[in-house]
């Protein structure tokens, strides 16, 4: 290589994809994807323009934030989101640990397996605004629909995550307990419940600030929360109250960050 | 000695009654919360909802099987949904994590602003954001992706941003020692470092994209949210059997090539 004179010889950074051919195939389709997806975009120039123009009054609304004159309902509708997520949070986790268990491969049954995996499935796939819909429709608006939503995808995303953490846990350490002769639920509290502990708190930590989140959209389906207010402000065309309420859902989800990354250091 | 004396203990006197402090205050938290719910439930509904569930699910059988067709186009506008918006937020992402990390941001102030952003886009909603732009652009594809891709930025900066923040320091320096200029150490010391995360962010993201995008057709914003909500609104339930299996094949599908695709680059 030395014996090179250097003006043959420059290096280049490593391709993302090492076989040529290979590489440009897949930058044609991407390319080809992209350029097909923009032609099937059908948008409408003239409606935008149009919009444009009238959302100058919007934008204006929009950075003179109105707290005052729907001050009872936003405060109304914050505490409905704050016990919305505290009670399906609750839930969520008490119902998710029987399916995590049932959904990690190495402790659960086969056929305990594949049920719990399907649950965990289905309730991940929807996104809570479709299960909203369902609950609101089943069981009329109000702020239980929310809790039942709130539930229902809280058990997915926890369960997985748990289970996951459960698969990987160090199998000498449950062997070392069944060598004193524990029974099964001794080996569950002293052997694997110790190793998923930590992990399990924070998933639950993080899900609370989701469902926070995630209470303020099902409400505009009707299933209570600040979602309801937010929407009937946008109904109404009042975008300062609208501003109000987004900018003291951002303060809250910055309150609820710094307090989860307070007990993650905690837990650590 | 007695046999009270070599009792083994997982935890100490304070710390068992710490625990006893934080559940008694957690459990009347739950109820506190639980009665203002409560009060605010028509339980009548409540109790009638099992089987007005089970009543509805009947209606959906048996599924309107060709209304599957109609389904195609409305499928492919929640795709492009995700992905234009995922790519456009992976684009925007980048200045704004390079900005807000510590090691690479050029200026504090410009940090606070990145953070602002980050924080303002985590905390909106995509639905909300599509509300915005449903009035704003009119509705269709468009605002969906510009939602979508609004939400986005907050999710891939925060996350590309820790993971600048982690580089090993010492490849910065041997870049540095070799004469390079600003840029391009960034370029050879900093976007290799945090390139497969990158990717896997991205990627992610596109997934949860997805799901995200199935529901902001429900303002207008385009994407099978739009026919869902028509179903939903006229009863047509056979309809929305057809819209809910969809909705579980792509997510599933986009499940399995988003785990396909990190796998081979990672």
């Amino acid at each position: 290589m030395l014996t090179e004179s250097s003006g043959n010889y420059s290096w280049q950074r490593p391709h993302l994809i090492k076989n040529k051919n290979k590489r440009k195939i897949i930058y044609l389709l991407v390319l080809a994807y992209l350029i097909f997806t923009f032609i099937s975009l059908r948008v409408d120039p003239q409606r935008i323009l149009l919009g444009l123009s009238r959302s100058q009054k919007y934008f204006g609304d929009f950075l003179r934030p109105d707290f005052i004159s729907r001050w009872d309902s936003i405060v109304d509708g914050i505490l409905e989101s704050l016990t919305m997520t505290y009670v399906a949070t609750v839930f969520g986790i008490i119902i998710s640990i029987p399916f995590a268990f049932g959904a990690a491969e190495n402790i659960s049954p086969k056929p305990i397996y594949y049920f719990s995996r399907a649950v965990i499935v289905i309730s991940r796939s929807f996104q809570e605004v479709v299960i909203a819909i369902f609950f609101v429709v089943v069981i009329g608006f109000g702020p239980m629909a929310g809790v039942l939503t709130l539930t229902f995808s809280s058990i997915g995303f926890l369960a997985k995550l748990l289970a996951e953490e459960i698969e990987d846990i160090d199998w000498t350490q449950v062997e070392a307990v069944k060598a004193t002769g524990a029974s099964w639920p001794q080996l569950m509290t002293y052997s694997i419940l110790p190793q998923i502990l930590p992990r399990f708190i924070g998933l639950s930590v993080y899900r609370l600030d989701i469902n926070f989140r995630a209470s303020a959209v099902i409400g505009v389906v009707g299933a209570g929360g600040i979602g309801t207010t937010l929407n009937a402000a946008f109904d109404r065309y009042e975008f300062d109250s609208a501003s109000a309420i987004l900018i003291v859902m951002i303060a809250i989800v910055l309150l609820g960050e710094l307090f989860s990354s307070f007990i993650r250091t905690k837990i650590k | 000695m007695s046999k009270k004396d070599y009792d083994w203990q997982l935890k100490g006197t304070r710390r068992i009654l710490k625990e006893i402090l934080f559940w008694t205050a957690g459990i009347w938290l739950f109820i506190y919360c639980w009665n203002i719910i409560s009060a605010r439930t028509i339980w009548p509904f409540v109790y009638d909802g099992a089987e007005q569930g089970s009543k509805l699910l009947m209606r959906m059988f048996p599924p309107n099987w060709p209304y599957f067709i109609d389904l195609l186009r409305p499928i492919w506008d929640t795709i492009t949904i995700a992905t234009l918006g995922t790519l456009a937020a992976v684009l925007f992402s980048l200045f704004v994590a390079f900005l807000a990390a510590e090691n690479t941001s050029p200026h504090s102030l410009l940090r606070q602003l990145a953070l602002l952003i980050i924080v303002t886009s985590r905390s909106v909603s995509s639905l909300i954001w599509a509300i915005i732009l449903v009035i704003i652009l009119g509705p269709g594809v468009l605002a969906g992706i510009i939602a979508i891709s609004l939400r986005s930025v907050g999710f891939v900066s925060k996350l590309l941003y820790e993971s600048i923040e982690e580089i090993d320091k010492k490849q910065v320096e041997a870049v540095k020692a070799t004469g390079s200029s600003k840029f391009s150490t960034l370029i050879y010391s900093v976007v290799p470092q945090v390139f497969p995360s990158f990717v896997g962010t991205a990627v992610y993201r596109w997934d949860i994209n997805i799901r995200e995008s199935t529901v902001v057709g429900l303002v207008g914003a385009g994407g099978i949210g739009l026919q869902l909500n028509e179903a939903i609104l006229g009863l047509k339930w056979p309809d929305a059997i057809i819209i809910f299996m969809m909705i579980l094949s792509l997510v599933l599908f986009s499940e399995l090539f988003s785990a396909k695709i990190r796998k081979v680059l990672i």
